[in-house]
């Protein structure tokens, strides 16, 4: 039973990690950068939704809506007044450029409110349900839930708006997309959109199931999520789900092992086995490198 | 002839600049919090030339250059405070450790490229400094009491070194063939460059001189922890880099005198620091990607009147 405790666990922090992936996954499809801030996106949502509950005294769902809506319009900001110019730059300073941003939000942030922690309000009455011996708690039911919805949403817009079908052609191949009529700039905002929205709604779960928040608090579970965006293989929003529950399970298991401590350094060495051995992720094909 | 003749015109300089130091620090005009700022642009140099090897010659993109600065910082404090042995054995030892993990993480990790090759470096940083943050031999979470043993005299030497053997090696074959690869690392190949060899050595050398900073810069505190070598310090020592031009030693090394000093006065303020910090990361990135100088060096600067035919 102790086994199964665990597993519950590791699907309710994985599905956190799975939503910050989606957002990674989508942006590294389209425009082929690693997002290194989006970790703060996630934070900032998280921040919102801290606000808007304990401060204007919101219910959970208006918070939700409220931090998705902002960490959007955030997000494309960001891919705006930063990434926009970087198109057809090196690989290299897009990266740099990426940290830049980060470090940007993380400490602008500090300098607003300073870098102590803040303790997230009861959003719900904190109930367990007893499941043939496992403790269920109404939280990790909520975060489960809040996470399933935003996926199967996300799945319907990819698949059956004109959007999503935009942002797969772009993703395919972003100047025959542009020949075809795609607005390739408006897709990728969209995408920036789509997955800020999701990290802000990763956010405010976040500050739910932890209770406590801070500015940050980003860098792991950012860094983390991308773990979880190249295991099931980067650019697949599957993949991205998967790659993120298999990392919440991995981790749990490995506290309750004892080994509490090392857990971070089990999320890297993963990633570190699975550039070596498998490069483009469970889900991924081999593609060979064109010369 | 001219070579030689150049040579012995850089060591008299460095000769000078030591010599007005040490009798300014002697004569006591150079208090405490000068030396200790000095010392810590010493530190800075020598992790920013030797990142520079890595990311400015060969063009492999690392950012977890914090972790061999730990390497090197706890395997020295380890010999001088735990087995007693000389602070010169332990500076030693510490930057061949260093390049002995370079060598354990270089080898499998640089089949991989840019992108997937920073998060790669990071994670192994990362590793690193859990390893230590589990370790109690080496104080845990709570850190490490080291002596303070390290000096101007001693940090000096440590830049000549790291200067003296990264640009030795810049203007050799081996480092051609570096440059070669981060021009085009499939035409490198199609050459018949040895890429991954040459990858591997720029790599350990990186990590033996990180070592080396880490060495003194542990003897520089009186207590050493791992908080102190994650994400952000190799962020700062990429900064220098980035800053001071992808490719120009010494653009690595103004940048790094030019941010201590800043950072120095801005140490009070250290949200204003990295606010500042990132600012410039995203400007110069936005503007001028190849940073400052690009891959000049300063001594380019000085050669208007004589384009082509020097001999």
């Amino acid at each position: 039973m102790e086994w199964i405790q665990q597993l519950v666990n590791g699907i309710s922090l994985g599905s956190i990690y799975a939503l910050i992936a989606l957002g990674y996954t989508m942006v590294y499809g389209i425009i082929k950068l690693i997002n290194f801030a989006h970790g703060d996106v996630f934070m900032i949502g998280s921040f919102i939704g801290f606000y808007a509950i304990a401060k204007w005294e919101l219910g959970f769902f208006p918070a939700l809506l409220l931090a998705m809506t902002v960490c959007a319009i955030f997000g494309v900001l960001i891919e705006r007044i930063a990434y926009k110019r970087l198109r057809n730059a090196t690989r290299i300073a897009a990266l740099i450029t990426a940290i830049g941003v980060s470090l940007l939000i993380e400490y602008t942030t500090i300098f607003f409110r300073g870098a102590q922690p803040a303790a997230y309000p009861e959003v719900i009455k904190s109930k367990s349900f007893d499941v043939f011996g496992v403790q269920i708690s109404s939280t990790s039911i909520l975060i489960l839930s809040v996470a399933i919805v935003l996926m199967i949403l996300l799945q319907f817009i990819v698949h059956k708006t004109k959007i999503g079908k935009a942002m797969r052609a772009v993703s395919h191949d972003a100047d025959a997309a542009r020949l075809m009529g795609i607005n390739v700039d408006n897709t990728i905002s969209a995408t920036f959109a789509i997955g800020s929205a999701l990290a802000g709604a990763a956010g405010v779960i976040f500050g739910v199931y932890y209770t406590k928040i801070d500015p940050l608090m980003g860098v792991i579970p950012g860094v983390k999520a991308f773990i979880a965006a190249v295991l099931g293989g980067i650019g697949i929003i599957p993949g991205a789900v998967v790659g993120g529950m298999l990392l919440g399970v991995v981790e749990s298991l490995v506290s309750a092992l004892g080994f509490s401590l090392w857990r971070d350094a089990a999320a890297f060495v993963i990633l570190i086995l699975i550039l070596i051995f498998r490069p483009s992720g469970i889900f991924g094909k081999n593609a060979r490198e064109k010369v | 002839m001219k070579k030689s003749k150049v040579f012995w015109g850089y060591a008299v300089l460095a000769l000078v600049i030591y010599a007005v130091v040490q009798v300014l620090i002697s004569t006591n005009i150079l208090d405490i919090y000068y030396q200790n700022m000095l010392i810590t642009i010493c530190i800075n140099i020598m992790l920013a030339v030797s990142l520079h090897i890595v990311i400015g010659i060969t063009g492999q993109f690392s950012i977890g250059h914090a972790g061999f600065l730990a390497v090197g910082a706890y395997i020295s404090a380890i010999i001088t405070t735990k087995l007693m042995l000389p602070f010169p054995l332990a500076i030693f030892l510490g930057a061949l450790a260093a390049a002995v993990a370079g060598l354990i993480v270089g080898i499998p990790t640089l089949r991989l490229k840019g992108d997937y090759l920073a998060i790669a470096t990071l994670g192994f940083a990362e590793i690193i400094r859990i390893i230590f943050l589990n370790t109690d031999y080496v104080g845990g979470a709570a850190g490490m009491q080291v002596e303070y043993l390290s000096n101007w005299t001693y940090a000096f030497i440590g830049v000549v070194l790291t200067i003296l053997v990264i640009s030795n090696f810049t203007n050799s074959r081996h480092g051609r063939a570096c440059i070669s690869i981060r021009e085009d690392e499939i035409a490198a190949d199609a050459m018949g460059i040895n890429t991954t060899y040459y990858k591997v050595v720029a790599f350990a050398i990186g990590s033996f001189f990180a070592g080396l900073a880490g060495a003194i810069f542990a003897h520089n505190f009186y207590i050493i922890q791992p908080t102190t070598f994650g994400f952000l310090k190799s962020f700062d020592i990429l900064i220098y880099v980035v800053l001071g031009g992808l490719g120009s030693l010494s653009g690595s090394v103004i940048a790094a005198i030019f941010l201590t000093v800043i950072s120095a006065y801005l140490a009070n303020f250290p949200e204003t620091r990295m606010i500042i910090y990132s600012l410039v990361l995203i400007v110069v990135m936005l503007y001028r990607p190849t940073g400052l100088m690009g891959t000049k060096e300063v001594t380019d600067l000085f050669k208007f009147g004589r384009k082509g035919g020097t001999k």
